[in-house]
């Protein structure tokens, strides 16, 4: 397992390249696979054709010798002097490895990965030096921490951001990415959690010292597709599905909820947004609106990914309001004082924010402590649990 | 590269849902037959909508971990994954035998190969045969034995029945059990009268669901008498009516169902290498010496 603490060490014991922070760019030797997929890749190359690094290129000339090209005419060099030339190219050369052969060339993964460390607007000489010291990215909840080792492979630490600073061994560490289906399962209460992009993940875990196809899959097993879609949006491409079309081509037991859905304005999906799509339920920044042409009231939140539709929690709900909704409002006559009016608009505040194991055991003060409840219910309630005596339906009376 | 994607409900509810589907994945995976293994969900993430765009490959299997064709098999998920042009004519099925149609992920513009669910699929009937041996711990399992395999019913799907019934006469046909039955929760023959169906003392009660949830962990205990109450538990083997039932649970979290994923998988295309062989080896049951 990787040390990240050496890694920053040499970094700054045995660099001489600043990077733009002043830090120093790390020592790197070349390893013999990363020297040995450069010889593949000029392999697949005509000859003349060059092999692109950072700062310089490398052809082959179809004799067995091999040409550098930096700033000035070409530099003939055999096998074993290109080894040398590119062992002191060695950060350059690494990079390249990195990104082209570990990495590879699937969208998402490979924007995701270069994203981290900025690699498409820094040096190399710069994101070396920074990731000796250690590249610090949120992603929802997750911290990530980018190191490099003294042979330019990248490894990265992944845990939540509450455990920031915590010692490795003070957390389950973990190595498989799959390992994360188990830690997404359930929030700190051990309740099941529907909607991985709920901010309620659980602490306690550390991946610490992943590789970068690793990285992708538990961050991708953490939050599924946030990734891909991210990806999509920087790209220009986000496909998003706004309420309207996604509500007409539900069917089933879903299907009612077309009849919620008539034209008539939009104040209710601005309730479903406000209820389900804020950042204290979900992480995702919603981009979907009420159609094409109307955006919601609501605002999208923060979130680093992007949300394209309303998903499965969002639709499921919409048909309980579809039901509900479908109702006639009646008028209800019952006695409250006004603290009691205020104690229940307390209950539900506290229920809907989630706050309710906040309100301490004895702090009567609170509307929504379980005594007031308690009290009220039992003034209030009759024996079929009528709020006021009041029956829910006239004809009960 | 080639990639397979199983596609399972899930819940919003309840984390046993999508269990079996995870583990199906993980011996798939081990077997090192695909290049990747993805998950995807109707009610869970990655959201059927979404899975495509995390696949890699460009030979993707997309199989249904799910009992039957009818309404997600034939609607929602070629909906859902967007397969252009999608017409369920195209499985030209009676009902138990849609097989796999090439079509265009939209979503991903490139072709997949969607496959019919495992419920109907020839190598099921192993599975509920494999759940008998599990669930009595004895691989020889038969003699002296009854066996129910349990459907949900026809309240919405008529090919929900169909499929129980190809499998408990496929079954009763290798003559290992003294009796086989098909029964069900919701039309007759009904499994609530279960010790009525048969004259052997033991009778194992398979229930072709995918997961665990309310059906299989609920309903089916407290109806066929297992319990007064499923919060209490009860054993296995239970006596009811002076026959032993032995509960199997959804036949669907059988290790073994992930052979049923893979043979999909093949009848479609999918290169295998020896996975079948090695499924079939990793998933049986020990004879317990």
């Amino acid at each position: 397992m990787a040390d990240h603490t050496s890694a920053t060490d040499e970094g700054e014991a045995g660099g001489d390249e600043a990077g733009d922070d002043g830090t120093a760019t790390p020592e790197i030797d070349l390893p013999g696979e990363a020297f040995d997929a450069v010889l593949d890749a000029l392999d697949d190359l005509d000859p003349g054709d060059p092999l692109r690094f950072e700062g310089f290129s490398v052809a082959r000339d179809g004799e067995g010798a091999y040409a550098l090209v930096e700033n000035s005419p070409p530099k003939p060099l055999t096998e074993r002097e290109l080894h040398e030339a590119l062992a002191e190219r060695a950060p350059a050369v690494t990079d390249w490895y990195t990104f082209e052969r570990v990495v590879g060339e699937f969208g998402p993964r490979r924007a995701f990965l270069r994203w981290i460390e900025d690699a498409d607007g820094e040096t190399v000489a710069a994101r070396y030096a920074a990731l000796a010291a250690g590249i610090e990215r949120a992603w929802g909840e997750l911290k990530i921490t980018a190191t490099v080792t003294d042979r330019g492979e990248r490894r990265y630490d992944v845990r939540h951001a509450d455990d920031a600073g915590v010692p490795v061994d003070e957390l389950d560490a973990h190595e498989d990415p799959l390992d994360a289906r188990e830690l997404v399962t359930y929030d700190e209460k051990g309740r099941y959690r529907p909607l991985k992009t709920a901010p309620s993940l659980a602490g306690g875990w550390v991946f610490p010292d992943l590789g970068p196809r690793d990285l992708y899959e538990t961050v991708e097993t953490i939050y599924p597709a946030t990734v891909a879609n991210w990806h999509r949006e920087r790209e220009g491409e986000l496909d998003v599905t706004h309420w309207r079309e996604t509500m007409e081509r539900q069917s089933g037991i879903y299907g009612v909820v077309k009849t919620w859905d008539r034209g008539e304005g939009y104040e209710h999906v601005n309730w479903v947004a406000e209820a389900c799509c804020d950042d204290s339920q979900c992480l995702k920044r919603r981009e979907w609106e009420y159609d094409d042409e109307t955006d919601l009231d609501v605002d999208g939140g923060d979130g680093v990914f992007p949300c394209r539709e309303p998903c499965s929690v969002v639709v499921s709900a919409a048909r309980k309001w579809t039901r509900l909704e479908s109702e006639q409002p009646r008028t209800y006559e019952f006695e409250l004082t006004p603290s009691e009016k205020e104690q229940v608009e307390d209950i539900i505040d506290a229920v809907a924010d989630g706050r309710t194991d906040e309100i301490r055991e004895a702090d009567t003060k609170e509307g929504a402590n379980r005594y007031r409840a308690r009290f009220l219910r039992a003034k209030l309630f009759d024996d079929e649990g009528n709020l006021g005596g009041v029956p829910t339906e006239p004809d009960e009376e | 590269m080639q990639s397979l994607v199983i596609v399972a409900h899930g819940s919003h509810l309840n984390p046993e849902s999508s269990a079996p589907t995870y583990d199906h994945a993980d011996t798939i995976r081990a077997t090192g037959a695909f290049d990747e293994v993805r998950t995807g969900f109707w009610k869970e993430e990655p959201h059927f909508r979404e899975v495509l765009r995390t696949v890699e490959g460009d030979e993707i299997y997309v199989v249904p971990l799910f009992v039957s064709e009818g309404y997600f098999t034939e609607q929602v998920i070629p909906r859902e994954l967007r397969l252009a042009g999608w017409d369920v004519s195209e499985w030209d099925s009676d009902g138990l035998s849609a097989d796999q149609a090439t079509l265009i992920a939209e979503d991903i513009d490139r072709e997949v190969h969607y496959c019919g669910p495992v419920g109907t699929h020839r190598a099921m009937t192993d599975v509920i045969v494999r759940r008998a041996e599990s669930v009595t711990d004895d691989p020889d399992v038969g003699d002296g034995f009854g066996l129910a395999v349990v459907g949900h019913g026809t309240e919405r799907n008529e090919n929900s029945a169909k499929a129980i019934e190809y499998h408990a006469d496929r079954i009763a046909e290798r003559d290992r059990f003294d009796e086989v039955k098909a029964l069900y929760m919701d039309e007759e023959p009904e499994v609530d009268d279960l010790p009525e169906h048969f004259e052997s003392d033991d009778v194992v009660l398979v229930p072709l669901f995918i997961a665990d949830g309310y059906h299989t962990q609920e309903d089916i205990p407290e109806d066929v008498g297992l319990c007064e109450d499923h919060t209490e538990g009860y054993d296995v083997p239970e006596t009811v009516d002076g026959t032993r039932i032995w509960y199997a649970g959804a036949v669907g979290t059988e290790p073994l169902m992930a052979d049923v994923v893979l043979e999909r998988a093949a009848d479609a295309g999918a290169d295998l290498g020896t996975a079948l062989d090695d499924v079939r080896e990793t998933t049986r049951v020990a004879t317990g010496d």
